[in-house]
């Protein structure tokens, strides 16, 4: 299980490559604080502050502060800087997909990797031997972020969020087509629509638009800011309102986005009667969307179902995967029945973004005063 | 089959009635002859064909599917059906595992000259077709359903023009069109067992996630979507602006995939008439009397007689075709119960539609509610449940005497019926409710405060209470205010400590409104609580708001939906509980189950260490049931 499997060597590189006494762990290891790349003096996505980051996308549990010099694409730095302040690092750079940049004894690239605005999988090559950390990402369309691009490479590490082959997610506007079908229907309700604030709500509100949908589409405050960074970078998300201050007869028939937990939260009490939708690749358990008292689910993922993680895989050309957070060992099942070396990734630190994220992060205060606060933001 | 799937799939999210209602409405009003019947039999259960086994289903997915991967997804998902619809291969025929094909072409490596090549060629021998041109016509889309693709993974590049050409290629061609409900309900009827798995895989193949899992659900009789034959009538109803009741009345006579119903309903056709010798009559309801209502009521204008606690049902007989008589026994929601009262129906002999209480009688006594419903929801009725279980039926009112038709009658009138009807009829099974005598409010509470000596005997543990019937009334269906009122006996009360608390549904959807309560017990280390029951209604608006603020504020635990609430000797909430009776149950951990418990007032001066113990409990379950 160690180096380049024996098809990749012969394919690709000559005998002689494998030969060389560089093994991928040499380049890239999983330590405490996230993936280390010893020659080139670095970590990728570290969960604890280090000297040199190298960052693949902007949700938190990627992107932290505290890190001494942070590269990453200028959207991801800018979520940074919108999150957690301007001096949320030492120092930054921003690269641009496919700008090479030499870091100790390696190179460097960031190519799209269609999750959300900004993300990039990060390619680091040494010698011969090319690794791609494809951090999260997603194969199928997305009107607010480039698109995935096929990076091929030696060893490929790859998120497994969805690693079962019962994730399959289907065509996300079929999914706004039943949002806007049942706000048809009950004109007289709200819908809410649970999405993460980061990349999920606009793609949403994006698909919305596509399908024709003008009205205006009302926010939930903790996503106000990031949404408006997008218009910003220019994608066009149409006519947003604030939710707060709303009157509760003036939000019929009307959508709004809010994260995931404020769905369930007192919040909701402001709009009439609300049908309560979530956006999420889990809601295609039926199992998972009931236990959160979901009465639309949307399967509308981030994150490549099955069908993406496995053809992307393949077409790789990789002939060694690396799998982190999720589903791993259906995935490394899959890999080694195809003949492909393949092995868990032991990292910490990484969740999936529509699990957890806290509602109360900024200040939607709660007109009724309700006794709430901290104890609502924290999960189980 | 897909938008009946779609349907089902968001009426099994949808926990309000008359939203149920409203996207049954929406379906029938989009979906065709007789697709929509087929759906509206299927809702009704009145649907019959052999269901498939589960491990049939099981077969036809390890024939396709990695057997690890799927123990993983099967273990993750936890419902065969449903794990089966999600990773059913895309098209059993089309190699899925080497499916990438279609990735968007792979681009170059800047660093790597000659870069990495996939490892088959991107264009493979699958043919080029353009979008939508793979299926043939007869379908119409409808905004509820997944536009009657066949496969809903296919469809995420229909509409996308950043993908490359070979992603377009995924769609495979030449797909047939999906079945609609009536190809599948019409097949089912006449297939032979060995056809079974075959047709079902052709199926699987047509259909998306959604419609798999409704196949799936359909065919192995395991379609529970929380909503009630009478529900799907009542929506029916609504897409005419009819009154249910009409329908109820008419539907012994009706058959799938009901042409003429909808005929009739969009105004295209005359009332169907109903043909059966056995008609449902809409059932009259009372209301229930407070201390109030008496004031305005004299009592002379009242007959009493006692509230049974048994199943309120209706006996009819009438001849058929052939001049024999035929007898069916009804809920009081319209729903054919004969088959589970087999040892009831030769008892049935005259024709005429009664309208009673089925009650167990051992020895002439009436037996308690608890065991009774040892025959309730029963598929196979045993001779042993037949003759330990013998059933009885206790007669309150006549609706049909013969041909005639008594409804329009007042009470007296259709009362002396009755007594005439039963005496003919004069069969050891079937009897007349006795009037309890009064001269005054007064004296009917004493009657009802101890019916054993107001001529209820050894009977008296099963008086509910007493029902008042104004002797002029006719037979209304619904729960008209005034003509009937039901007085029962005061229910039996708790004091309970709040343990857990989960949110509620519809309009109570943000507040936690599901409360489970407990008693104390002796536990290993001490005093315990042990959880009892559940209850979700009883208190005002008000108090709701009081207890989802307590709720939130003493929360110590969250699991999902459900957040533990503190629960200590000198903290927490006492509840006072009122019930209709217990019984015992081993599936609860205390060992004892309530019926009907709802909060009847919030204790907050009481600590809950006073809160009641499990051994009062078990003393009142031994004087309910002497056991």
């Amino acid at each position: 299980m160690r180096g380049s499997s024996p098809r990749m060597t012969a394919k690709h590189r000559g005998e002689s490559a494998y030969i060389g006494t560089m093994r991928p762990q040499d380049i890239l290891l999983p330590v405490p604080a996230g993936l280390c790349c010893k020659p080139g003096g670095f970590h990728i996505d570290p969960v604890r502050p280090v000297e040199r980051a190298l960052i693949t996308h902007g949700h938190s549990d990627h992107a932290r502060a505290g890190h001494g010099a942070v590269l990453a694409t200028q959207e991801t730095l800018d979520m940074m800087r919108l999150r957690y302040g301007e001096n949320f690092a030492g120092s930054t750079q921003a690269v641009a997909y496919g700008e090479e940049i030499r870091l100790g004894d390696v190179t460097v690239t960031f190519h799209p990797a269609g999750h959300v605005l900004g993300s990039a999988q990060i390619s680091v090559t040494c010698k011969d031997t090319r690794i791609v950390a494809s951090g999260d990402y997603k194969d199928a369309r997305d009107p607010t972020c480039a698109p995935f691009e096929l990076v091929p490479c030696d060893v490929f590490i790859t998120e497994a969020t969805f690693g079962l082959p019962v994730f399959r997610h289907g065509d996300a506007a079929d999914e706004v087509k039943k949002l806007l079908a049942s706000v048809k229907l009950f004109p007289e309700r709200a819908h809410l629509v649970g999405a993460y604030s980061l990349g999920k709500a606009q793609r949403v509100i994006a698909l919305l638009r596509e399908a024709g949908y003008d009205a205006p589409i009302y926010l939930h405050g903790a996503m106000e800011k990031i949404t408006y960074y997008y218009q910003e970078r220019g994608i066009p998300l149409g006519e947003l309102r604030p939710a707060r201050g709303m009157k509760k007869a003036e939000l019929a028939g009307t959508i709004a986005l809010a994260p995931p937990s404020a769905t369930s939260d007192v919040w909701t009490r402001r709009f009439p009667d609300p049908v309560t939708a979530f956006a999420s690749g889990w809601m295609r358990v039926r199992a998972r969307a009931r236990q959160g008292g979901i009465e639309l689910p949307l399967v509308i993922s981030d994150h490549a179902d099955w069908d993406g993680l496995t053809a992307t895989i393949a077409a790789t050309g990789a002939g060694e995967i690396w799998v982190t957070h999720g589903q791993e060992d259906a995935l490394v099942h899959w890999c080694k029945s195809k003949g492909l070396a393949a092995r868990p990734l032991d990292l910490v630190g990484y969740g999936d973004e529509d699990e957890g994220e806290p509602a109360a992060v900024t200040g939607e205060a709660e007109p009724t005063g309700e006794a709430q606060s901290a104890g609502e933001t924290k999960k189980p | 089959m897909n938008r009946f799937a779609e349907l089902l799939d968001r009426l099994a999210y949808e926990p309000g009635r008359n939203n149920k209602i409203k996207l049954l409405v929406a379906y029938f009003r989009e979906t065709e002859d007789p697709d929509r019947g087929y759906a509206l039999a299927a809702l009704t259960g009145a649907l019959s064909f052999k269901h498939a086994k589960p491990g049939l289903i099981r077969d036809l997915i390890t024939e396709r599917a990695d057997p690890v991967l799927f123990g993983y997804s099967y273990d993750y998902v936890g419902d065969l059906s449903e794990t089966v619809a999600l990773m059913w291969p895309k098209s059993s025929s089309a190699h899925h595992n080497e499916s990438f094909l279609g990735h968007p072409s792979p681009q170059p490596s800047p660093a790597r000259g000659e870069g990495a090549q996939p490892l088959c060629s991107p264009h493979g021998d699958i043919e080029v077709t353009d979008a939508g041109e793979g299926r043939t016509g007869g379908w119409v889309p409808s905004p509820l359903a997944g536009e009657g693709e066949g496969e809903g993974y296919r469809e995420r590049d229909a509409s996308d023009d950043l993908l490359s050409r070979n992603d377009r290629d995924r769609r495979t061609h030449n797909n047939p069109p999906p079945p609609t409900l009536t190809d599948v309900v019409t097949t089912l009827r006449t297939l032979g067992k060995a056809e079974l798995p075959a047709q079902l895989a052709r199926w699987l193949d047509e259909l998306d996630e959604t419609g798999r899992w409704a196949l799936l659900k359909l065919v192995t009789g395991a379609m529970r979507i929380g909503i009630s034959a009478r529900l799907a009538k009542t929506a029916a109803a609504a897409l005419g602006e009819k009154d249910p009741h009409e329908i109820e009345l008419m539907w012994p006579g009706l058959s799938p995939p009901y042409l003429d119903l909808f005929a009739w309903l969009e105004g295209r056709g005359d009332k169907p008439v109903n043909l059966d010798p056995t008609p449902f009559r809409p059932v009259m309801l009372a209301h229930a009397i407070e201390d109030s209502d008496f004031a305005n009521l004299d009592a002379a204008d009242f007959s009493a007689e006692w509230k049974w606690d048994g199943i309120r049902v209706q006996a009819v007989a009438g001849h058929d075709a052939r001049g024999h008589v035929q007898a069916r026994l009804y809920s009081r929601t319209g729903e054919d119960i004969t088959g589970s009262f087999p040892d009831l129906v030769p008892s049935l002999h005259l024709p005429g539609a009664i309208d009673g209480e089925l009650l167990v009688l051992r020895d002439g006594r009436v037996q308690t509610f608890n065991v009774l419903q040892q025959r309730l929801n029963r598929k196979v009725v045993s001779p042993k449940l037949i003759k330990e279980f013998p059933i009885h039926l206790r007669t309150y009112d006549l609706l049909g005497d013969g041909e005639n038709d008594l409804r329009e009658r007042p009470f007296t009138e259709r009362r002396a019926h009755l007594e005439a009807f039963v005496a003919r009829l004069n069969d050891p099974r079937i009897d007349l409710s006795p009037t309890v005598p009064f001269a005054s409010w007064q004296e009917l509470a004493a009657a009802r405060a101890d019916p054993k000596s107001a001529g209820a005997g050894d009977d008296a543990d099963a008086v509910e209470g007493v029902m008042l019937k104004r002797r002029d009334a006719p037979y209304l269906p619904g729960r008209p205010k005034g003509p009937w009122w039901k007085w029962k006996r005061d229910p039996h009360i708790i004091d309970a400590v709040l343990m857990y608390a989960q949110r509620g549904h519809g309009k109570r959807s943000s507040y936690y409104s599901d409360y489970t309560f407990g008693v104390w017990t002796r536990g290993d280390a001490g005093d315990e609580l042990v959880p009892v029951g559940k209850a979700y209604f009883g208190f005002t608006d008000e108090e709701l708001l009081q207890i989802d603020r307590f709720v939130r504020r003493n929360t110590t635990e969250k699991f999902g939906p459900v957040r533990h609430v503190v629960h200590e000797p000198d903290q927490g909430l006492v509840l006072e509980v009122a019930f209709e009776g217990l019984q015992r149950s081993p599936r609860h951990k205390s060992g004892v189950a309530m019926r009907f418990p709802r909060i009847s007032r919030l204790r907050w001066d009481k600590p809950p260490r006073e809160a009641d113990r499990l051994e009062t409990l078990e003393r009142m379950l031994i004087s309910m049931t002497g056991s």
